[in-house]
């Protein structure tokens, strides 16, 4: 065997050689920044010197032909450097306002969107999907590229009460994230476990282990060690499929989309918040999922309708009221929506505050 | 392209419509790489049948235990050219920056060694060079390391770690997030790269509570830049602020959103005087005014009215531990072990690493399997952890005092005793500084 490389262990690289010169010229001292419109960013230092940010959507999967195009546009019209956001977006910056326009329009000829900033549907945070996950109920990219195709205008165009964060997530881990609404496959029906291959695949306390509800139990299945689900008990949320692939979790019919509204990250005005699931039983339904978008849409289009600037959609739903955002959505509220796992009574209303 | 493209009408209808097309981004590959063809095959099985069809599997760099996802394919006998998809996970420069000097060279690396697909970036904040085969993957790290980038977490291990823009572009910004991120994260790569902790844990840098790395909800450890003095202020931009966007908004978007209702509108001449005051004028007449002790630092104004509004000067970082999304026990948020903790001199980035080992150390040593912190600290209670970590207890990091009697108290004299003496220390420590 030929001698191996040694790794240089350097972990993050520095990001110094990375800035952009008037970036790292005023690197701890910006004064304030404003947009001067939707897609741009205008920060300006305590020295005085500003820096534009023209920010464009992009794919995320990226073919490397695309990311050569984005090096290319921001030498041509930018000074060299780029950076990206949490939700894939790509920002170009520059040194002069006279460069911004010929910037813009070379992304957009480029087929990269510009928007994404202030109280826009930026692009969705999203997780692998069929592309590359090993456990994934439906696909990501794909979900993503749909359901941005139908909000495109709301991502060019700053017209949101405030900023609206989406994520999807292909299982109930919800690598996608928190967000103000989010796409989550639901699982319908417990595992279907092919038997004669848990033995020898799986590591059975584990699996027992990483049950919430403790469901699943050692069992000798035709003479061969295995496991077995109390049906009864299932929650169906997946969690045993990573540790024992021979628990198959996903189903072409019964992994299900939800909706979830009303997460939120940060702590403007209110704390943070976790989001709530709305809306169950969406088809997983390739290759647009037209019934997601559907109520997706719907729920957006109801809080850019009536949420007040600067709400999120936390905010909104907590001025209108839960009862007023299913009337709003037109969504059915039902048992399923009642929280029952532990701490869930917080989730009630111990009160009479009811609105008529 | 010697191999002739699969059939791809589902995968086709996602090229249509004005968002970038990851499908035309693959049939672009494609047209070099054989390996591409069955990877858009095996992708519109999917689309048809529903289903995933990848495997892990133990693949690796020598020297290393993660940091590459094996990704064997269980319908390689219908798509065999690309049978072996792993991603190489690559932790990017903190605040994700470029020139496109490096994206070139890490691309052209990735065109020899790999499918010449790149996600920027995955959900942990890594680099994803996505697509290479088994005998691939050494050659593309040696490359990809040889130029200053090394490989990320997965498994139980520190993952990579995300922060945000941060003080290179944002006035927001309360400490050097890539420094701390840098440092701290650099400090544990023996943890990243040889998994052998309890589960994972994350580490995220935010620059102010608007937490834009998402940091409470998506990491074990989050570091939420913060100030402990007066907001600033400028008169010139609250003034050019009031004129542009007037009374209305002042009072609905800033005044009544406070959540603590620390501004107030008031007469110039009216203004409160004191050491925790800060006010600004809008115009000739009307000003505002904020109790900065009443303030939680919640950002909100300031991002209404940016740059007029600024945070303080007494800048630091509050920590917060224990998030983290559902499975097992549920969602949990981190909650706040360190209200506030400097971060200007090298000793401050150094106690917030030496935190992060103190953090590491008590989660190797006490977590279960595939427990993460927040489910330990669920398990064990706050003050345990608190106690571990050589914490102060505070009443910052609670909603409300217990409501239900079930503890034992009889330590409660003593106690106090412990609580007075460091008080006491720390006000002679203020005092002699």
């Amino acid at each position: 065997m030929a001698e191996m490389r040694t790794p240089i262990e350097s972990g993050v690289p520095d990001n110094k050689p990375y800035l952009h010169p008037l970036m790292l010229k005023n690197y701890g001292r910006w004064r304030y920044h404003d947009r001067p419109r939707p897609g741009v960013l205008h920060h300006v230092a305590k020295s005085g010197d500003e820096i534009w940010t023209v920010r464009a959507g992009t794919q995320r999967q990226m073919d490397l032909y695309t990311i050569r195009k984005l090096c290319d546009i921001a030498d041509q019209f930018a000074d060299g450097f780029m950076r990206f956001t949490i939700r894939s977006n790509v920002e170009i910056m520059v040194g002069k306002e006279a460069q911004v326009a010929p910037l813009i329009k070379a992304l957009a000829d480029a087929g990269f969107p510009v928007g994404g900033t202030g109280n826009s549907v930026s692009s969705i945070a999203h997780t692998q999907g069929w592309l590359h996950c090993d456990i994934p109920g439906t696909d990501a990219s794909g979900a993503v590229k749909a359901l941005m195709d139908e909000l495109i205008e709301e991502f060019t165009h700053e017209e949101m009460p405030n900023r609206v964060r989406l994520s999807t997530s292909c299982c109930e881990i919800n690598c996608g994230g928190q967000a103000d609404l989010a796409v989550v496959i639901q699982h319908t029906k417990p595992p279907k476990i092919n038997h004669d291959l848990v033995a020898n695949i799986c590591e059975r306390p584990a699996v027992i282990a990483r049950c919430p509800v403790a469901a699943i139990r050692p069992a000798l299945v035709n003479g061969k060690p295995s496991l077995e689900v109390d049906e009864k008990k299932c929650v169906c949320c997946g969690a045993c499929y990573p540790p024992c692939p021979p628990m198959q979790i996903n189903d072409p019919e019964y992994s299900k989309f939800a909706i979830w509204v009303g997460g939120k990250n940060g702590n403007a005005r209110g704390k943070p918040t976790f989001m709530k699931m709305v809306a169950a039983g969406l088809p997983n339904h390739p290759p647009r999922w037209p019934e997601v978008s559907a109520v997706v849409k719907r729920i957006l289009y109801a809080y850019k309708d009536d949420a007040r600037p600067w709400e999120r959609m936390a905010d909104w739903i907590e001025r209108i009221g839960w009862p007023r955002f299913f009337e709003k959505t037109e969504l059915p509220f039902t048992k399923y929506l009642i929280d029952d796992w532990r701490g869930s009574r917080v989730s009630l209303n111990a009160s009479t505050h009811i609105r008529f | 392209m010697a191999k002739d493209m699969h059939k791809t009408p589902m995968l086709d209808e996602l090229e249509s419509g004005p968002w970038p097309s990851f499908v035309t981004g693959l049939k672009r590959l494609a047209k070099d790489k054989d390996y591409m063809v069955d990877l858009l095959g095996q992708l519109e099985h999917s689309y048809e049948t529903r289903k995933g069809y990848w495997k892990g599997g133990t693949v690796g760099v020598y020297g290393y235990g993660g940091g590459v996802i094996p990704r064997f394919s269980e319908v390689a006998s219908q798509f065999p050219l690309s049978s072996e998809f792993h991603t190489l996970r690559v932790m990017p420069p903190a605040g994700m920056h470029y020139s496109t000097d490096i994206l070139r060279k890490l691309c052209d690396v990735w065109e020899r060694t790999g499918s010449g697909l790149i996600a920027l970036h995955g959900q942990s904040g890594d680099i994803m060079f996505q697509g290479a085969s088994t005998a691939q993957v050494q050659e593309a790290f040696d490359a990809i390391n040889e130029l200053g980038f090394d490989l990320g977490g997965a498994g139980p291990a520190v993952r990579t770690s995300m922060s945000c823009v941060g003080a290179a572009r944002c006035e927001q910004s309360c400490f050097d997030e890539a420094r701390a991120h840098r440092q701290v994260i650099n400090t544990f790569l023996d943890d990243i790269h040889r998994p052998s902790l309890p589960y994972k844990f994350k580490f995220k840098f935010s620059g102010c509570a608007n937490d834009c790395m998402n940091s409470i909800q998506r990491s074990d450890m989050a570091v939420i830049g913060t100030w402990r003095d007066n907001m600033r202020t400028d008169e010139e931009l609250a003034r050019q602020w009031y004129a542009r966007h007037g009374m209305n908004e002042l009072v609905n978007d800033v005044i009544t959103r406070c959540p603590t209702k620390a501004i107030q509108l008031k007469k110039k001449s009216e203004l409160a005087q004191g050491e925790r005051i800060s006010s600004v004028a809008l115009n000739d007449e009307l000003a505002l005014e904020i109790s900065n002790r009443d303030c939680v630092r919640c950002m909100h104004c300031i991002n209404v009215m940016t740059g007029a509004l600024a945070h303080g000067e007494d800048t630091g970082v509050t920590i917060l531990v224990g998030g983290k999304r559902t499975l097992k026990i549920g969602d949990l948020m981190g909650t706040v072990v360190v209200p506030f903790m400097p971060m200007k001199t090298d000793q401050d980035y150094e106690a917030l690493v030496e935190l992060g080992q103190k953090a590491i150390d008590f989660f190797a040593e006490n977590a279960l399997e595939h427990e993460r912190t927040g489910e330990m600290i669920e398990r064990i209670g706050l003050v345990n952890f608190l106690e571990a970590l050589e914490l102060p207890v505070d009443a910052n990091m609670v909603n409300h005092p217990r409501t239900n009697p079930y503890v034992r108290t009889d330590g409660w004299d003593e106690e106090v005793a412990r609580v007075k003496a460091r008080q006491a220390n720390q006000a002679s420590a203020e005092a002699g500084e």
